[in-house]
């Protein structure tokens, strides 16, 4: 029986050929775009022609001496960090609530997930209308309960409009985050929570040295996927504001598809798109870290 | 009533406002849309400076011509079927290529399949919006530049990577012993992977389903960047940007697509919910 060691029985063989298609899809067309990302930065390359020619560095002294793209960029960050301080207050707030039971807490759970579940355009073109200049709702209630004496064009005033987008990441990351902590929460071991209660910790002493101390890796999982979600999303900003008025609420995205798609200078779009690397590198490396963790945590137990 | 029962009422009591707190912030915008998509224009269209006109309830009898509208005068069935199309070819690539990859990394692989699965894992995070310069440039290279055919092609870039892992982290819930057991009745080991795992990984299966369904559904950059006529575009696409007729913005049907198409995905992610943390968290939290 042994003797019959086939290719149907080599482990190996049949690893590395159900394995192989996915890889060569992930090198060819994740892998190789990636380095092009990177190499048509340093390129003259157009939409319009197949052309290719170095540019050197001409691409990034084109776009660090750009104001629009100074701005663009401290708007990403500005957005990203904004973002994520009111997601994680929010979603531990939110964890608090839904771990308790109440009623009619599956349809609560429902209308909680919905704005993860629908389409970020069709959010953002749901908030524009939210927030628009002559029928903002919002406006309304806010006057017609005194709160609000003139009136706030959302969209129209660069720091407005930031806030919106700040609302509107917020609100589209934040059920996300929230499943997170939950998920965080129950995987809490009970004896640990019970001998914090037996040692007479009232709620607030429970929440803020017991239990956010263990959560901390869980709420550093939801933080980091919301940064990504945050920094490298196009459909919010592009649809809520086009990056105006003005180009003054660009973030890195939509100026690298205004520059490098609509403005068939790939070169350029390519440079500007590379400054999201940061953001990426920093959420890797922090999530490897935390991989590792876990394991040696999973080991240890 | 004695202070423990009062206080508990109050906390009670907070425990409701806060939670209508959140569904109200959550919730919100799509109360928001139903208005919007069944209210009459002469209802719709009154200026928010008018505070006699309360815009969040029905001042006029419902209306049903905006959603007659979508469906009868705009491209949005269109933009449905090119929805749908695209799904169900990016679902049979992703099956296809991720199921049998996540099996070869929790079974095949031996200790380099975890290291090599969070590999391909991390690819997943490298954005569109980094990728789609190039990818404008490969699909035009490709003579593929706006066709549902650059959307095939690209998409699977996303979900392959993700379900690569979900089906490798699934597949290592589900005990070994009956593909052993196989093996010891006198299986190949071919045999087992093409006769007996299927079965056990159906459940997997179907969460690759659900995620690719829902990426396809809420993805645009892409679709922004590769498609640029109106009838190829796909619904995530064509409301935002094809439904504005000049400047005029027609509010009503643009809700009632909205609400259309987030009710289907709500109701999916409110199943699968559980299945995708587990991927998202990748076992910083053991459930």
């Amino acid at each position: 029986m042994m003797e019959r060691r086939t290719f149907a029985d080599r482990e190996d063989v049949l690893g590395a050929v159900m394995l192989a298609p996915a890889l060569a899809y992930v090198i060819v067309l994740v892998g190789v775009p990636f380095v092009l990302a990177i190499v048509l930065s340093f390129s003259n390359a157009t939409a319009g022609s197949l052309s290719f020619g170095w540019a050197g560095l001409g691409n990034y002294a084109a776009i660090l001496g750009d104001p629009i793209f100074l701005r663009a960029l401290r708007n990403s960050a500005v957005v990203t960090v904004g973002t994520q301080l009111l997601v994680v207050i929010l979603a531990t707030a939110a964890a608090q609530v839904f771990r308790a039971t109440f009623r009619g807490k599956r349809f609560a759970r429902f209308v909680l997930l919905l704005p993860w579940a629908v389409p970020v355009s069709l959010a953002a073109i749901a908030w524009t209308w939210i927030f628009d200049s002559t029928f903002s709702v919002i406006n309304w209630t806010l006057k017609a309960s005194g709160l609000l004496h003139g009136w706030l064009y959302w969209l129209g005033d660069p720091g407005l409009a930031l806030t919106a987008i700040i609302i509107v990441q917020a609100w589209r990351i934040f059920p996300f985050a929230t499943v997170i902590v939950l998920a965080g929460l129950a995987s809490i071991p009970q004896e640990i929570v019970e001998a914090a209660v037996v040692d007479g910790a009232g709620f607030w002493r429970r929440l803020f040295q017991v239990e956010l101390p263990l959560l901390l890796p869980v709420v550093a999982v939801a933080v980091l996927f919301g940064v990504v979600y945050t920094a490298t999303d196009l459909g919010v900003v592009y649809i809520l504001t086009g990056g105006g008025p003005a180009n003054t609420t660009h973030v890195l995205p939509t100026l690298a598809f205004q520059r490098g798609i609509l403005g068939a200078d790939l070169g350029q779009g390519a440079a500007i798109a590379v400054f999201l690397l940061p953001f990426l590198i920093v959420v890797a490396v922090a999530m490897l870290r935390l991989a590792r963790r876990a394991e040696v945590g999973g080991a240890a137990r | 009533m004695t202070r423990a029962a009062l206080r508990r009422l109050t906390r009670r009591a907070a425990l409701y406002a806060a939670a209508l707190g959140f569904i109200g912030f959550a919730g919100f915008p799509f109360y928001w849309m139903l208005v919007t998509a069944f209210k009459q224009n002469r209802d719709l269209y009154v200026g928010a400076s008018d505070l006699s006109h309360v815009p969040w309830i029905f001042n006029d009898p419902p209306t049903l011509e905006h959603v007659k509208l979508l469906f009868g005068q705009t491209d949005f069935p269109h933009w449905v079927l090119n929805t749908l199309f695209v799904v169900a070819a990016v679902v049979i690539i992703t099956v296809a290529v991720a199921v049998p990859a996540g099996y070869s990394l929790a079974r095949l692989a031996g200790r380099w399949g975890e290291r090599l699965g969070m590999g391909i894992f991390f690819t997943y995070l490298i954005p569109p919006t980094l990728l789609f310069v190039p990818f404008a440039r490969l699909v035009s290279l490709l003579g593929l530049q706006n066709s549902l055919a650059s959307l095939v092609l690209i998409y699977p870039t996303m979900t392959i990577p993700f379900c690569t892992w979900l089906v490798m982290g699934f597949l290592r819930s589900v005990p070994w012993e009956i593909e052993e057991q196989a093996m010891i009745d006198g299986y190949s080991r071919l045999a087992v992977i093409v006769k007996v795992a299927p079965r056990l990984i159906v459940p997997g299966i179907l969460t690759v389903i659900v995620f690719t369904f829902t990426l396809v559904m809420q993805e645009f950059v892409y679709a922004l960047t590769f498609i640029s006529s109106v009838d190829k575009m796909t619904v995530s696409l064509g409301v935002p940007i094809a439904l504005v007729r000049g400047d005029v913005y027609h509010w009503g049907a643009l809700m009632a697509a909205a609400l259309f198409t987030s009710i289907p995905l709500a109701i999916v992610y409110n199943v699968f919910i559980d299945r995708f943390i587990q991927g998202f968290t990748m076992g910083a939290v053991k459930g």
